[in-house]
């Protein structure tokens, strides 16, 4: 990890944070290891150095448990395997004896095979809609240290791009920043959408503006978690639900209750606090306040992060609808199968620049290394 | 019945002190063979905890942005008080026109705390301890340590009550008419809000509940109408609290800015980000306080027909106490301006009637604390459940 020791642990990514974690977990002389989503905020890199961590402790008599929604991991480091679906075991495969590959984990974890991953789509992409150009934004914490570095991208109707790139890469820092400056600091650039040239400077001008940024972090910064689902929902509409400040009641009742349904967000009613629904419905949510919202830019910011399969598949589906309705979805993911599964073309992102550009027949986990791997090596 | 249970839970803290509150006051009915809610002591009981009522409406505010509290209102309570002597008496100035400047002092106080809590983004805790000492001393400097008799037209606003239309029957008319306007235009609003909902389709409580519910309400203002109508009439200060309670109610449950409130207190970075301006919010909520403490200086200082650089010591916490007795989390974004005036009452209730009981206030203090202490253990306790 290179970072500042004596920096607060609140002010390092969520990567970095989970690192920490894990590092303070292992000082401790443990004899059985508990790791809940340990990769979930770690890139491909990370996430191998820790698994091949757990392989080492295994030989040193350590036993682990491993929770985690990432079924290449579990397939390749566990022994033996055991499925939880809706709080109860369905079952529990043995390395050697059972088939454990991600094809057979899945069918046990959604009780059907899942033929496709991904849903299909029919691109219909039209003009360019929301273009940032000239980029920059300086840490908001260390003085003079830049973040995002002179990055230009733009996006058009109806189309999903995504930005990849491995943890720390700013991808999070760059789409906040565009989401009215909402971090960091001395930013400049410009934001052209639909040709005409905006300001931002608050997420209120940027809402207002028809843009929408689903956080990375749903339970710190997307959600209230002690407010039920309609205070939720409406939360960034609410003048859309109001006249003179004052809000009809029923009509939040009724727009809340419809993308309930509409989401499918599995709940008793809209009355319930969203700090009690599964991590899939909780997403469900987010999204569904920003839809209500009615963006024509959303920035989906590791939105299938810590969900499972069986949710993941209906999150790809409302993005997949959102386009289809013209909408432009940046879609940020440290999950290339994911990125690669859903965008119609690929930003690649390394230390705060963008390093490549990939269209969806070229776009490969093979190219999007290379341009990483390429661009560390001008750098040095 | 699913609903009725939903909100029930929701509402459990609330329902459970109002509960609470009457079993309270039946007891000390029983203890005090009837004195509790005789007519005069019940004008008594509004007169004497009118500053509790209103600081904890603006209190309320201040704990849903976030468990931020206000010590300074106490101070402020008197500073303001000192104030409206200088200006009434001192200086000759009329008495519309002096309370209409000291609100703008309220104002202007509420910017300066606002600014440093809001916008420099330091602890509300240590902006406003350092206001309490500021405006008492200032309180102190004005008055010379002196206290300032105040004119009695003044006192009406904390001791006085509102004309009857007809003199010299035995009941005051006027609060029976009001009471029973009030009665029918909550009934009215209540039947709207049923056929609205209706009309949208959602599900509405059945109707046997629904008229014991209205059946409650309305015995319960006609009640506290009869019982003010066999003294004095309706106080000027109860019209001041009733209208304080009716708009703060409707601002922090039916308006854009109220939600705000809640939101930013529940999760202040997700607030931000939903686009809600959570500084401008802060900010106002603290000149709202300011304002609010200028309300009950008037009120108070009127009641106790002085200016005194020893009034107001220790209000503060007497509303931050009906806040979390009344519900409010101490971590922000949960708590009813409803629930504050239910605990600003249920201490306004026990002090009452443990002085009637004679019991000493060194007594009384300490059942204070511990109730305070058993209502807020048992939020945590049934959260946890």
């Amino acid at each position: 990890m290179k970072e500042r020791p004596n920096l607060l642990i609140k002010d390092i990514s969520v990567g970095k944070q989970q690192l920490v974690e894990i590092a303070k977990a292992l000082a401790k002389e443990v004899k059985l290891l508990i790791l809940d989503e340990p990769t979930a905020a770690l890139n491909e890199e990370e996430s191998n150095n820790l698994l091949n961590l757990l392989l080492e402790l295994k030989k040193d008599g350590i036993t682990s448990i491993l929770i985690s929604h990432k079924l290449s991991e579990v397939s390749r480091v566990a022994d033996t395997i055991t499925i939880i679906r809706d709080g109860a075991t369905i079952e529990t495969l043995t390395k050697g004896i059972d088939d454990i590959g991600e094809d057979r984990i899945i069918k046990g974890m959604v009780g059907r095979e899942l033929v496709d991953r991904f849903p299909k789509r029919t691109p219909k992409i039209g003009d360019i809609s929301f273009e940032v150009k000239d980029w920059n934004v300086y840490d908001p914490l260390v003085d003079g240290r830049k973040l995002i570095k002179n990055v230009s991208m733009n996006i058009r109707r109806g189309e999903v791009v995504g930005i990849s790139g491995l943890m720390g890469a700013g991808r999070t820092e760059f789409a906040m920043s565009v989401f009215g400056r909402s971090y960091g600091k001395h930013i400049t650039g410009t934001i052209i959408k639909d040709g005409k040239e905006v300001t931002l400077h608050n997420a209120k001008q940027a809402i207002d503006n028809g843009i929408a940024y689903v956080t990375e972090d749903r339970k710190s910064a997307g959600l209230i978690l002690i407010d039920d689902i309609k205070w939720n929902t409406s939360l960034s509409s609410l003048d859309k639900i109001s006249k003179n400040q004052v809000i009809n009641d029923n009509k939040e009742i009724y727009a809340v209750e419809e993308y309930r349904k509409k989401l499918n967000i599995k709940s008793s009613s809209i009355l319930q606090k969203v700090g009690n629904l599964s991590g899939g419905n909780q997403q469900k949510v987010v999204l569904s306040k920003w839809i209500m919202s009615e963006p024509d830019i959303l920035i989906l910011d590791e939105p299938t992060r810590g969900i499972d399969v069986g949710a993941k598949y209906e999150i790809y589906t409302i993005i997949n609808q959102l386009a289809d309705q013209g909408k432009s979805i940046i879609f940020i993911s440290s999950e290339l199968p994911e990125i690669l599964g859903m965008c119609d073309r690929i930003y690649v992102m390394n230390e705060g620049r963008i390093v490549g550009e990939l269209n969806r027949d070229e776009a490969s986990q093979e190219n999007i290394m290379k341009c990483i791997m390429k661009s560390n090596k001008e750098a040095v | 019945m699913e609903k009725i249970k939903d909100i029930f839970r929701n509402n459990i803290r609330q329902y459970a002190m109002l509960i609470a509150l009457v079993f309270i006051m039946i007891l000390f009915e029983i203890l005090t063979s009837g004195v509790l809610l005789k007519a005069q002591n019940v004008t008594n009981l509004i007169m004497q905890n009118a500053y509790v009522l209103i600081l904890a409406m603006g209190m309320t505010l201040c704990i849903l942005t976030g468990g931020n509290i206000d010590l300074s209102v106490g101070s402020l309570v008197a500073f303001i008080g000192a104030l409206i002597g200088t200006f009434i008496v001192t200086m000759h100035i009329n008495i519309v026109l002096a309370i209409f400047m000291v609100l703008l002092i309220g104002v202007a106080v509420g910017i300066w705390q606002g600014f440093w809590i809001a916008y420099v983004r330091i602890p509300a805790f240590i902006v406003t301890l350092a206001g309490m000492l500021v405006f008492r001393g200032l309180t102190t400097t004005i008055l010379q340590g002196q206290t300032i008799a105040l004119p009695d037209k003044f006192d009406k606003i904390g001791a006085g009550f509102i004309p009857d239309i007809i003199s010299g029957s035995k009941l005051n008319i006027l609060t029976l008419v009001v009471a029973a306007i009030i009665s029918v235009i909550y009934i009215f609003l209540q039947l709207k809000k049923r056929s609205n909902r209706k009309g949208y389709g959602f599900e509405v409580p059945n109707s046997a509940l629904f008229i014991v519910q209205l059946v409650l309400v309305v015995v319960a203002i006609l009640l506290i109408a009869y019982s003010l109508a066999s003294y004095s009439g309706i106080p000027i200060v109860l019209v001041i609290i009733g209208a304080l309670a009716l708009i703060y109610s409707f601002v922090t449950t039916k308006t854009v800015p109220g939600r705000q409130i809640y939101a930013m207190g529940g999760n202040e970075k997700a607030a931000k980000l939903s686009g809600i301006k959570t500084n401008k919010v802060l900010f106002l909520v603290y000149v709202n306080m300011a304002v609010i403490s200028a309300i009950a200086g008037i009120v108070f200082s009127a009641r106790i027909a002085s200016a005194s650089p020893l009034a107001g010591q220790n209000f503060e916490l007497d509303a931050i106490a009906a806040c979390f007795i009344g519900g409010a989390s101490a971590t922000g974004g949960i708590g009813t301006v409803i629930g504050a005036i239910i605990g600003a009452l249920v201490m306004g209730v026990l002090n009452n009637g443990m002085s009637i009981l004679g019991v000493g206030s060194d007594w009384q203090q300490t059942i204070k604390g511990l109730v305070l202490l058993l209502a807020v253990a048992f939020d945590v306790l049934s959260k946890k459940k």
